[in-house]
């Protein structure tokens, strides 16, 4: 007797939940020769309004998580990605038509992304931060601290490389993120939320949408509870508008890259989402 | 329009069908048909599923602000706690001066010369674009205090200038059955809502649903409470769960329809506690217009006892005005 293959409909990741998309549509996932690979759902502008609300929620308890304490439950992902090595190479070869050697290098990349940021987090405050020399008796120091909630486009071209190089970094210095998934190869982001909630982190920590960059991209933008947009992968993207709405309410925004090293691990990523905070504080009168 | 004692007492006598003693009032009260639960949820689920857009949306964004007892009922309020809450009713949104005003502030009865203070000019009919003072009294949140102290609390708030009057029921006299009780320490109360030059503060009866248990008792609980004279009837305090549901307050505005039906009077409805975003509320909007007609949407007949409601409401309105969602940091901080 043959197995009858099931064929999955997937959802978004808001708020640590899986939820269909609030407009109901989903979209056909199809590998590079056509064939059918899964359903994805597409997001709606209100499902990312609800992720932003998911994301402000969570950044409390993730920023006020200690910088030891993230480091371990990004380190915590790694592990698990690592686990779930084969499925994602699976993936990655239905979907971007390339050999198994290929996937599984890609695979091992990210993996080692991860655990290069995952490093930062207890590391990061000491290298952007500074005792900074001043001419009279007090201290005056400047340490980074996190913007708040994070848009993210990720690279559309890539499944799971481009993803998380895009993710990470944000995450290091205690932001909270919503991120575009990769519109033409979203399983790798898919199968990334069931890491996530099999995983340590905090509900609403990391929301994924799947589905038109597009089409959601600019109320991510224009979102004035939105802090700040990586526009990494927003290429093919009227990105100028994007930036436009997005200096409406002074978000940090981060321009497209393109190429093979688009995203490429880089303190300067982990910086980019972070406000330095500098006192003033008298020193001991004895 | 306050509605007179007298009156008040001789329709309570013709209608419990003699004097309003605790038998002749259990009688009455015990004869009214029970609820049928099931189809109240059902009833106010369905309410519930309509969807409200656009101009409608906006009209409904603007007068659920109108509506609104904009409240702080905190051990730690403080007379600057009470100017800031008086602030942001008078200016809800400092981004948009078209936003319209909340109908009242509701305070402890000890805030109220603050409030009526840092209203200044702006003290009064919110029917005349004034925004009303409203305070809890009878030793809320629980009522537990003897009649005398539960009438001075009253006279001293209607004194310090409280337009309203936010008193509770006796619970625990109700589930014991006690009616008479309940009813003559209302009546009691709304005579000590009388001011110096004979008018009426607004009486607003508090029935605490969450400790009522069943819909029943709810609807018990409204007829006693109109029948005694109440204004308005008020579905919690805030302080218990369940506070305000869509179903209670249903079942309550069903009683304030048979009322008018059967004496042409009108009583308010104030859904307090738990309403905390434009959705719940356009929930109650529709419930209103659907069982006792849309005339009751004015701020002398429908009140939202709620205090973060408001900025929902304004962040709602932001989004329609920019086009573009907003955040908590465009509200004032209550």
């Amino acid at each position: 007797m043959s197995h009858l293959a099931v064929q999955k409909t997937y959802k978004l990741y808001i708020g640590g939940a899986f939820p269909r998309s609030e407009s109901g549509y989903t979209t056909e996932v199809l590998s590079a020769s056509g064939t059918f690979l899964a359903n994805a759902a597409k997001a709606s502008r209100k499902d990312a309004r609800d992720a932003v609300v998911a994301a402000r929620s969570a950044v409390s308890k993730w920023s006020g998580a200690t910088a030891y304490n993230r480091g371990q439950v990004l380190y915590r992902i790694a592990e698990v990605l690592e686990g779930r090595r084969a499925q994602f190479v699976a993936e990655i070869v239905a979907s971007e038509n390339v050999s198994a050697a290929a996937a599984g290098t890609q695979v091992d990349e990210a993996i080692d992304r991860w655990v290069w940021y995952a490093g930062w987090c207890d590391k990061y405050t000491q290298v952007s931060g500074n005792a900074n020399p001043v001419a009279g008796p007090y201290f005056n120091i400047s340490v980074p601290e996190p913007t708040g909630v994070v848009a993210v486009v990720a690279p559309q071209d890539s499944s799971l490389l481009g993803f998380v190089s895009a993710l990470a970094p944000a995450l290091v210095s205690g932001n909270t993120v919503v991120i575009l998934a990769s519109e033409r190869f979203p399983l790798s982001a898919i199968s990334f939320a069931e890491v996530l909630a099999t995983s340590d982190v905090p509900g609403g920590v990391v929301n994924i949408l799947t589905g038109s960059a597009r089409d959601v991209a600019p109320w991510l933008a224009s979102h004035a509870d939105v802090n700040a947009l990586d526009l990494v992968g927003a290429n093919a993207l009227d990105w100028i508008s994007l930036e436009i709405a997005a200096a409406d309410t002074l978000k940090r925004v981060l321009p497209p890259e393109s190429g093979s090293d688009a995203a490429a691990p880089a303190l300067a990523r982990i910086q980019a989402f972070t406000e330095t905070k500098t006192v003033w504080h008298t020193k001991s009168l004895i | 329009m306050t509605i007179d004692t007298l009156t008040a007492g001789a329709l309570a006598r013709n209608l419990v069908g003699g004097d309003v003693t605790d038998a002749n009032l259990r009688r009455y009260l015990e004869g009214i048909p029970g609820i049928d639960a099931v189809g109240l949820e059902q009833r106010a689920a369905s309410l519930g599923t309509r969807s409200i857009k656009t101009t409608s949306k906006a009209w409904a964004l603007d007068r659920i602000i109108q509506l609104i007892d904009l409240t702080t009922l905190e051990g730690a309020d403080t007379p600057g706690k009470v100017r800031s809450l008086v602030a942001k009713a008078m200016v809800p949104d400092a981004s948009d001066p078209t936003t319209p005003r909340v109908a009242a502030v509701c305070v402890y009865g000890d805030m109220v010369g603050d409030a009526v203070t840092a209203l200044g000019a702006s003290h009064g009919d919110p029917d005349h674009g004034g925004i009303s003072v409203a305070a809890v009294a009878t030793a809320f949140p629980s009522g537990r205090a003897s009649l005398a102290v539960k009438l001075a609390d009253t006279a001293d708030a209607v004194s310090a200038g409280a337009d309203e009057i936010d008193m509770v029921i006796d619970r625990g006299a109700f589930l014991s059955g006690r009616y008479g009780l309940v009813y003559d320490q209302i009546v009691a109360v709304k005579e000590a809502c009388r001011r110096a030059d004979g008018s009426f503060a607004h009486l607003k009866v508090i029935l605490e649903t969450g400790e009522l248990n069943t819909y029943d008792n709810v609807r018990r609980a409204s007829w006693l409470s109109i029948l005694a004279g109440g204004d308005f009837i008020k579905t919690s305090t805030g302080k218990v769960a369940p506070a305000a549901t869509l179903p209670v307050t249903l079942s309550m505005l069903e009683v304030v329809r048979d009322w008018h039906r059967l004496t042409g009077q009108k009583i308010g409805v104030k859904p307090a506690g738990g309403i905390r975003s434009s959705k719940d509320a356009i929930k109650y909007l529709v419930t209103v217009a659907e069982t006792v007609g849309e005339e009751w949407l004015t701020p002398h007949l429908f009140r939202f006892g709620a205090s973060s409601l408001l900025n929902d409401v304004l962040l709602q309105r932001q989004k329609l005005t920019t086009g573009h969602y907003s955040g908590a940091d465009y509200v004032t901080i209550d």
